[in-house]
């Protein structure tokens, strides 16, 4: 079977995407030299240089289903996900946002305020404010709900972003805590499965478990674990960094709620999306003041060594699942559509 | 974490593993040669794969997959009739992974693509109650599977279900399989790991004649890592004891004769029929034809099934799936796996379905020599 058409799969994050942009986007606006962190590098946004300064540039469409659900909602996802993007290139604090919508005809205003409030809050939250948008209202047939598309900036003085291909054999690769949150509270939402307890989206701005890790100690990378979860982050930033990257599968906090939910639906928890987590290298010496730093704010008390980066396996993960190991690929297809 | 929860983490318990792979190491010490053992379940292949435990086995010890997967195993003119019954305007009812296999020319899903009526259902039962949802629809259920899928159809079957309903059975049984790669004469498979589920019906005892007449050491496994070391131990005992016996290492669910009452409707309503299998040619007594009792939901004897294809896709020749099943190859020795072929596109059914060697190859991260 040929692909002639675009398919769910070409936004789930993966390989499948890569391909989209390697033939059909970069080709045509990837433009060499200008910038300090530009399109090509495919990171969580773009770093380019205003005289002394680096401007930072990240924007997002946002499209979950449903809009409300246990944890957060379409507005905190929104702010969260732009405010994370810049804090993973090092642009924390004086963050500003845009904010469009493409609404559905005869969507709820009452629903609509909750929205707007959430995000009020998230942005005070993230000491952020927005700035600017749009608002466009749309047939039920030519939109589903509220569609919305953050677009954030924030400063970094110039050479001073992180990217997530900078980590080098011998650093730790640490996750800020538990893993798999959004992902599967959002499907047994959706399927109204109950689980029981636990099951939330761990959607949260982390531009300050940011700021604390760096101030305690030497971040080589981040990345936040969003579409195609933990798997595809850290496949991402062994592939741009040059280096294999060795998991311990029992180390990677995960809910208990979470982990026999996704055992029950067949769903690896690595795989799936987290919004207000974040995954960093950190030189070797720097580690347990990384952690304990982070395990001293509310959103990183299950912060944990997880994993090794190393020389070999230059470009893949390894997964020790305790009884064997094998390579962690990342997921082909986002399990669950319209997570983010 | 719940009292289930903590029921299924006692069979992935690492030091446990350790003690098995130790115990492993000094059977293989003990054998002085290389051994292989055949699994003949995709479960079986998920659970090695998934735990990679294939990286912490002896290096002369290999596990491979047989035909254990009965998507993979399908013949392609069996699915040819299936997409002819569709384009007659009948409703073609098949499981999921069914749906996406190529036959010679296109899939469940590309005749439906092209107007004829497919609908995919979960079990023998779904296909029932939706042929009861859709009197003016002729509904014919495409059966696949081993012994796990066979009962359930037998069982909808004796229940006598409504007139609009058939089915075609491309039911396949699984010991003549294992027979019939035991005779193979290039076969050096030195034991079987059966499949814990199909036996959960049949029974373990169903393997003694194989393992009497071929000599070949038989033991039923389940499916957690630990059930799988366990089963291997197992195995390595009895071939490094020259024994050729069947165990149960699997006996909180498996029992010596299984569920006697499905085993009953099971050969009331199918006998075993000769037909070719996908990849390893005809393997006798290996399919499951409707006994005459059932005449009347036989869609074979309803229909005209016999479709008039032309030549397969030339890259459906390149791809080696059979010889995989057979046990000759692995996923990588083929060189569309993980380029030309893959789960986004898949060439041949090992890849199509989950079951798949190389679907599940390629979800677990490609070889494992890690």
């Amino acid at each position: 079977m040929l692909e002639d058409s675009v398919t769910q799969d070409h936004g789930a994050g993966g390989e499948p995407m890569r391909d989209l942009l390697d033939e059909h986007v970069l080709p045509r606006f990837a433009a060499d030299g200008q910038d300090d962190v530009g399109l090509a590098a495919l990171d969580d946004g773009a770093v380019f240089p205003v005289g002394e300064q680096a401007v930072v540039l990240t924007t997002d469409n946002h499209v979950v289903d449903p809009l409300q659900f246990p944890g957060g909602d379409i507005g905190r996802l929104a702010v969260s996900g732009t405010v994370n993007d810049l804090a993973m290139m090092g642009a924390t604090g004086s963050v500003a946002l845009t904010n469009s919508l493409v609404i559905e005809d005869g969507f709820d205003l009452d629903v609509l305020d909750e929205i707007f409030a959430s995000m009020a809050a998230t942005c005070e939250e993230a000491d952020c404010r927005i700035v600017a948008g749009d608002t466009k209202v749309l047939p039920g047939d030519d939109v589903d709900g509220l569609v919305m598309n953050t677009a954030g900036v924030g400063i970094v003085p110039r050479g001073e972003h992180v990217s997530d291909a900078g980590l080098e054999p011998g650093d730790k690769v640490v996750v800020s805590g538990t893993i798999g949150d959004h992902g599967i509270a959002l499907l047994a939402a959706r399927e109204d499965i109950d689980f029981g307890a636990d099951l939330e989206s761990d959607v949260a701005p982390v531009d300050q478990l940011v700021d604390l890790a760096r101030e305690a100690g030497e971040v080589t990378a981040m990345k936040d674990p969003t579409r195609g979860g933990l798997a595809t982050a850290l496949n991402e930033m062994a592939e741009k960094g040059g280096v294999g990257i060795e998991l311990a599968e029992s180390a990677v906090p995960v809910k208990p709620g979470v982990d026999g939910a996704g055992e029950v639906l067949g769903i690896d928890p690595l795989e799936v999306a987290n919004e207000g987590k974040v995954v960093f290298a950190v030189s070797e010496a720097d580690t347990e003041a990384v952690v304990s730093a982070l395990r001293d704010h509310p959103k990183g008390t299950d912060a944990a060594v997880i994993g090794d980066v190393v020389d070999e396996h230059r470009g893949r993960v390894v997964l020790d699942t305790g009884v064997g190991r094998r390579y962690l690929s990342e997921p082909v297809s986002e399990p669950l559509p319209r997570i983010c | 974490m719940s009292a289930e929860g903590s029921e299924v983490l006692k069979f992935r318990d690492s030091e446990q593993a350790e003690v098995l792979y130790d115990r492993l190491e000094s059977l293989m010490d003990s054998i002085g040669r290389e051994v292989a053992i055949m699994h003949v379940c995709g479960s079986h292949e998920e659970a090695i794969a998934k735990y990679g435990l294939r990286s912490n086995l002896p290096e002369d010890l290999s596990v491979r997959m047989g035909p254990g997967c009965p998507v993979c195993v399908t013949d392609m003119p069996e699915i040819d009739e299936g997409i002819h019954l569709a384009e007659q305007g009948v409703t073609v009812a098949t499981f999921g992974d069914m749906y996406k296999v190529p036959g010679t020319e296109g899939s469940l899903r590309d005749a439906e693509r092209d107007g004829a009526s497919v609908e995919v259902v979960y079990s023998a039962t779904d296909a029932v109650e939706y042929a009861e949802d859709n009197p003016d629809e002729e509904v014919v259920f495409f059966a696949t599977g081993f012994e796990t899928t066979a009962a359930p159809t037998a069982a909808v079957l004796a229940a006598e279900p409504p007139e609009n309903f058939s089915v075609l059975s491309v039911h396949k049984y699984v010991p003549p399989a294992m027979a019939a790669i035991a005779e193979l004469p290039e076969s050096d498979v030195d034991g079987f790991l059966a499949a814990g589920h199909a036996a959960t019906i049949t029974g373990y005892g169903l393997f003694e004649p194989l393992v009497e007449e071929y000599g070949i050491p038989t033991v039923v496994g389940g499916f957690e890592p630990l059930d799988v070391l366990r089963a291997l131990v197992g195995l390595l005992e009895l071939i490094d004891a020259g024994e050729a016996g069947l165990e149960n290492a699997y006996p909180r669910v498996v029992s010596e004769d299984g569920n006697v009452a499905a085993k009953e409707i099971m050969w009331d309503v199918f006998e075993q029929t000769t037909r070719e299998w996908r990849g390893l040619g005809e393997i006798p007594g290996g399919n499951l034809s409707m006994t005459d009792a059932y005449a009347e939901w036989n869609a074979r004897e309803r229909y005209d099934v016999d479709p008039d294809t032309g030549p397969a896709d030339p890259l459906t020749e390149q791809c080696i799936c059979g010889d995989i099943m057979a046990g000759k190859a692995d996923p990588d020795d083929c060189t569309l796996f993980g380029t030309v072929c893959t789960p986004r596109d898949p060439v041949g059914p090992c890849m199509v379905s989950d079951e798949g060697t190389c679907h599940i190859w390629n979800t677990y991260g490609g070889r494992p020599e890690v």
